[in-house]
This record gives C-alpha cells, sequence and structure tokens, in this order.
C-alpha cells in the first residue's frame, strides 16, 4: 500500500530514513509514570534516545518559598511517592540541623524503622515491577499485600497511607500506638518468608537471569560522573551510602551491609534493591531491640516521642490546645509560621529508596524557607538512560527503566 | 590520612590565591565564592587533584538586593574518599549571566544545569543542549527569580509582609 493511495504526504527524508521512530509515551505502560521517549531505532536495536520529562512537573521549590516549614512537610510526600515516609523526615532533620535540636534516640529508632519500612515498600515495588516487565506477574501481586500492611503501619502513626506526611520536627505528632506495634510485629513475623518465597520464584529463575544479565549495564566510573547514587550507583561497584557516610538518625548505632554490584545490569540492579531489603529488614530488628532496652532500662521512656528541646516547634496535644492557654498561644503561633528560624544555609541528605535525597536549604530568618532545592536522585541518574540503553534492543530499555527506579513524582519535583 | 576543611582551604588559597574568596564553615561544610570565569579551573583541579569527583547538586539562588552579581550559581562536590563535602558559589549579573559549564568535567551536571537555566536563566556557556527542561518550552520568563510576588496579586488581605519579608518586593 502506497502512502500516495491514501493522499498522505511524508516527507523525503522522512521516506529516505532506514529506522523508525518510536515514541515511547508520555502515557505508555511500559514507563510506569508520565514520561517520554523518542526512540531512534533499527529494528529491535535501541540506536538513540531523547527523553522528555517534565509532565507533572508541579513548581515545588517555588511553592516552598511561600510555605512555612511546616507546611514543606506534604510537598516533600509527592517528590518519591513510593517512599514518602523517608522524603519527610529528611526534611524534619534539615530543619532539626538548622534548629540545632537533638532528637532522642528512641526518637530515632522510630523513626528508623518508618524509614527502613519504606525502603522496603519501595525496593518492593521496584524489583517486582521489574519482574512484571519481563513477564512475571505474580510475584507483584504476592509482595502487594505486605506493602498494604507497611501502609496499614503509617495509617496507624499518621492516618495516611501514600502521602503520609509522618512525623513532625523534633519526632511525631503522637506515639506510636500499641496496634501500630502489633502491625510491626506481624510484619517482622510473617515478611522473611514471603521474601525467601519471592526470591525463590526470581533469584536463580533462568528465563529471569537471561533476561536481565547484561541489560543495560552502566560502569563504576560513569556511574559515578552522572551523580549517580542509591542502588544504581551501588550496583555498578561503588559502595557509597549516605546512611554510612553521613549518618543521621543515628544510624551509627547499627550493624548492616551494604550490597555492592560489578557490572552494574539489571540483574545487579536487582540483587541489589533485593539484599538491601534484607539488611534493611535487619535493621528494624535490631531497632526494636534497642527501643526495648530503652524502655527496659527507664520505662518513662516509653512516652518519648519527640525532643523535648522543640516544645516551640511541635504541636501541643489537642487536649491541651482546648483547655490550656499555653498551648493555645503556640498552636497559633505554629498554625501562623510564627516561630524563630535562625538564618543559616544547609545542606542535608538522607539515603532515600532511590539514593542521596538532599535538602539545601537557605532561611533569611523568615517565616518561609528563602530558598529550597530538593536533590532528587531520580532526576540526576535518569540523565544517564540514553547513555545505558542505546545500543541495546528496545526490550531491554523497558527492564532498564523500571529497574533504574524512575520514580515521575521525585524526576518532576 | 583523611582530608579536612583546613587543608583545602591552604591547599586552595596556595592555587588560587584571591580567586578563592568569601570563605566560610556553616553546620561544618567548607563553602567559598570563586571568581565567575574561574569556575572551571577550580572545578577542575578539584575534580583532578583533591579528589572531588562527585558533583552532588548544582543549582541558583537569586538574591535581588545584591547589585551586579544578583544570581548565585551553587555546586555540592564531594570527595567520597575522604568523605567530604564542599559547597561553591558564583554570582553572575543577571544582565549577563554567563558561567562556563561543568558538562565537560562532570556529566550529571548536563540535567542539572538545563534545570538552572529554566528556573533562572543561568547561562551555561557551552552546554551542550542548554533547552529548558521541566517548565514548558513557550515559556519566557525564569519562575524561581524572586521577581514575583508569593502571594497571588489579586489578594489584598495578604502581602509578602505575612512571610516575614516586610512589604512587597516589587
Amino acid at each position: 500500500m502506497s502512502e500516495h493511495q491514501q493522499h498522505i504526504q511524508l516527507a523525503e527524508e522522512s521516506l529516505a530514513k532506514q529506522s523508525t521512530t518510536l515514541n515511547l509515551g508520555p502515557t505508555h505502560p511500559a514507563t510506569h509514570g508520565v514520561f517520554q521517549n523518542i526512540m531512534e531505532i533499527d529494528g529491535e536495536k535501541v540506536l538513540s534516545t531523547e527523553p522528555t520529562i517534565g509532565y507533572i512537573h508541579r513548581a515545588f521549590e517555588k511553592i516552598a518559598e511561600r510555605r512555612p516549614y511546616y507546611q514543606v512537610t506534604p510537598l516533600t510526600d509527592r517528590l518519591n511517592y513510593c517512599s514518602a515516609p523517608i522524603n519527610n523526615m529528611g526534611w524534619h532533620m534539615t530543619i532539626e540541623k538548622l534548629l540545632n535540636i537533638k532528637t532522642p534516640k528512641r526518637v530515632d529508632y522510630m523513626r528508623v524503622i518508618i524509614m527502613e519500612l519504606a525502603r522496603i515498600a519501595d525496593h518492593l515495588i521496584c524489583n517486582s515491577v521489574v519482574a512484571v516487565d519481563t513477564g512475571a506477574l505474580t510475584g507483584f501481586t504476592y509482595v502487594f499485600q505486605w506493602r498494604e500492611l507497611i501502609y496499614e503501619i503509617y495509617e496507624e502513626i499518621c492516618g495516611s497511607r501514600l502521602t503520609t506526611n509522618i512525623g513532625r520536627v523534633g519526632g511525631f505528632e503522637r506515639n506510636f500506638t500499641p496496634v501500630c506495634w502489633q502491625k510491626i510485629d506481624k510484619f517482622m513475623k510473617g515478611f522473611p518468608k514471603v521474601m525467601r518465597e519471592f526470591e525463590a520464584l526470581l533469584n536463580r529463575n533462568r528465563i529471569f537471569m537471561e533476561r536481565c544479565l547484561g541489560a543495560g549495564p552502566i560502569s563504576a566510573e560513569r556511574a559515578l560522573n552522572y551523580s549517580m547514587t542509591g542502588p544504581n550507583l551501588r550496583a555498578a561497584g561503588v559502595d557509597y551510602d549516605v546512611r554510612v557516610a553521613h549518618p543521621y538518625s543515628s544510624y551509627e548505632d547499627f550493624d548492616f551491609k551494604i550490597p555492592v554490584g560489578t557490572t552494574g545490569d539489571v540483574y545487579d540492579r536487582y540483587m541489589v534493591r533485593n539484599d538491601e531489603i534484607w539488611e534493611s529488614y535487619s535493621i528494624i530488628e535490631q531497632a526494636l531491640d534497642k527501643i526495648a532496652k530503652l524502655e527496659q532500662a527507664d520505662p518513662s521512656q516509653k512516652d518519648v516521642f519527640y525532643a523535648p528541646e522543640s516544645d516551640h516547634y511541635h504541636f501541643p496535644a489537642k487536649e491541651d490546645v482546648y483547655t490550656k492557654m499555653e498551648a493555645l498561644i503556640y498552636h497559633f503561633k505554629m498554625v501562623m509560621g510564627e516561630i524563630n528560624v535562625p538564618p543559616g544555609e544547609i545542606y542535608h541528605a538522607v539515603e532515600g529508596a532511590n539514593g542521596e535525597l538532599g535538602y539545601y536549604l537557605i532561611s533569611d530568618g523568615g517565616r518561609t524557607p528563602y530558598r529550597l532545592h530538593f536533590r532528587r536522585p531520580c532526576f540526576i541518574y535518569y540523565q544517564a538512560y540514553p547513555e545505558i540503553v542505546g545500543g541495546g534492543l528496545l526490550s531491554d530499555a523497558i527492564i532498564t527503566l523500571s529497574s533504574l527506579n524512575v520514580i515521575a513524582g521525585e524526576l518532576d519535583a | 590520612m583523611a582530608l579536612t576543611n583546613e587543608q583545602i582551604q591552604q591547599k586552595l588559597t596556595d592555587k588560587f590565591g584571591d580567586v578563592i574568596t568569601e570563605w566560610n564553615e556553616s553546620y561544618g561544610m567548607l563553602a567559598f565564592r570563586v571568581a565567575t570565569e574561574q569556575n572551571l579551573k577550580v572545578l577542575q583541579y578539584l575534580f583532578d587533584t583533591e579528589g572531588f569527583q562527585f558533583l552532588t547538586d548544582l543549582t541558583a539562588v537569586h538574591y535581588p538586593d545584591r547589585k551586579g552579581e544578583e544570581l548565585c550559581v551553587v555546586y555540592h562536590l564531594h570527595n567520597l574518599l575522604d568523605n567530604i563535602r564542599l559547597r561553591m558559589k558564583v554570582y553572575v549579573p543577571i544582565e549577563k549571566p554567563d558561567v562556563y559549564t561543568a558538562t565537560k568535567v562532570f556529566s550529571g551536571a548536563n540535567w542539572m544545569e538545563r534545570e538552572t537555566y529554566d528556573n533562572f536563566g543561568v547561562n551555561f556557556v557551552g552546554h551542550p543542549n542548554l533547552t529548558r527542561i521541566l517548565n514548558v518550552e513557550e515559556m519566557d520568563y525564569f519562575p524561581l527569580r524572586k521577581e514575583y510576588q508569593m502571594e497571588d496579586p489579586t489578594r489584598t488581605d495578604k502581602d509578602d509582609e505575612m512571610f516575614g519579608r516586610g512589604g512587597s518586593i516589587m
């Protein structure tokens, strides 16, 4: 069938061209988010890729400039929405660093539990989605139940699931409830068995391995030059982890390994995430143990859920607000953003599920940040995508995209 | 022996003299200002000699009150072996915001510079593809510059004073 019969006029260079232009996205099921790749392909081989991003850009950095500090927390939720608690805690810790607040050990350990649960949830999604893209749907539906349980734990603490707004400056808004501890316990008891089954399904599965080995590799040198962080950098063989390099929230008290890969391909990224889930599990175990010891040594520790010196930044209990003058005043002042923040310039980073999540905050002493910049790991490592998939197969490009774990919210801010 | 802030400051002073000014160390991070046209030389020196081979972050800040040097480009560098970070700043006038691109040294600077251009209009000289990245291409202003009122201008009950910034900025 010729184009002329259909009265379609194609440009001369388009007819002469030997390669095909393929528009992958913006809402393609294989992209797991709203971003587009305009690929030039020759048969199944990817010649070049031009990523277009910014479809869900919501100008968070601009909005943050007109919001009191506590109102910035919900913005951080919407960066990496698969592990929102890590973003929230990172932001609280940035303000705490600025205000020079030292949080009690129990708060640190509670935060560690939540952050590691979030990391497990994020890695579970990423790994099971890699499996889905290779054609194995079972693992995905299976581990989703356990992600659901993690979300129920968030719900017990802060009342919401996906965009959590969890915790406050100096600690948490309320103590963990007994139901919350029970749910954490249920997770700790049931999860290893499920995880082992998930591993049995994929780790040494020949179809999965042959599909992933050698797909989308990147060398350690290139990964560093691209400022990649997190599991993607570690899969290339660099053992950089913010939790170890610049410990926050008492991570120095924990004993854990940093899994690294060698080739930086899809399989290595999968395995690094897989091992990190186990490390996170062990960190939570240790944290639960440490909290139990703290409480055993001093039963009054059971009521510690925020730093006492953060009283002026931490909302008083609701019943106090309704009955006590002072609590009402503090509550009102905080809602109006009328808190004393010293001028200063600060960079604080946490190990997000995808890598180094940094907050560059400039305060001029005003009620709102003068400037706030989020160092979003996704945004920075996604620019390596054309180089990683160039010369490979189209189907490898698809699984590379899911194994890089590009989250549109974090990518576009 | 691990590198310390003092050693870096000493080495940079010996090498570059008064190209580098405004030393300070807030919250444990060494920060300094580099003369605008020397930014690449300092970056290259830090990369080759001092092991700052990881560009953590690159962004800009707008200070409307600093006449002649309104835009500040901020680099966060990391030496992974000695595990030390530093912050390097370059100031440029808003009428001619030209800064040499760091893409030759760090591939990762590519999108970070595009984002900075997108939001602040900093012109990175030599950048391979300096186009908007997050905002729409038709946009003809730079949204993160402090040229816009923080509150909705149609509202009469609120102005920038509500944000602790004393009156309107215009």
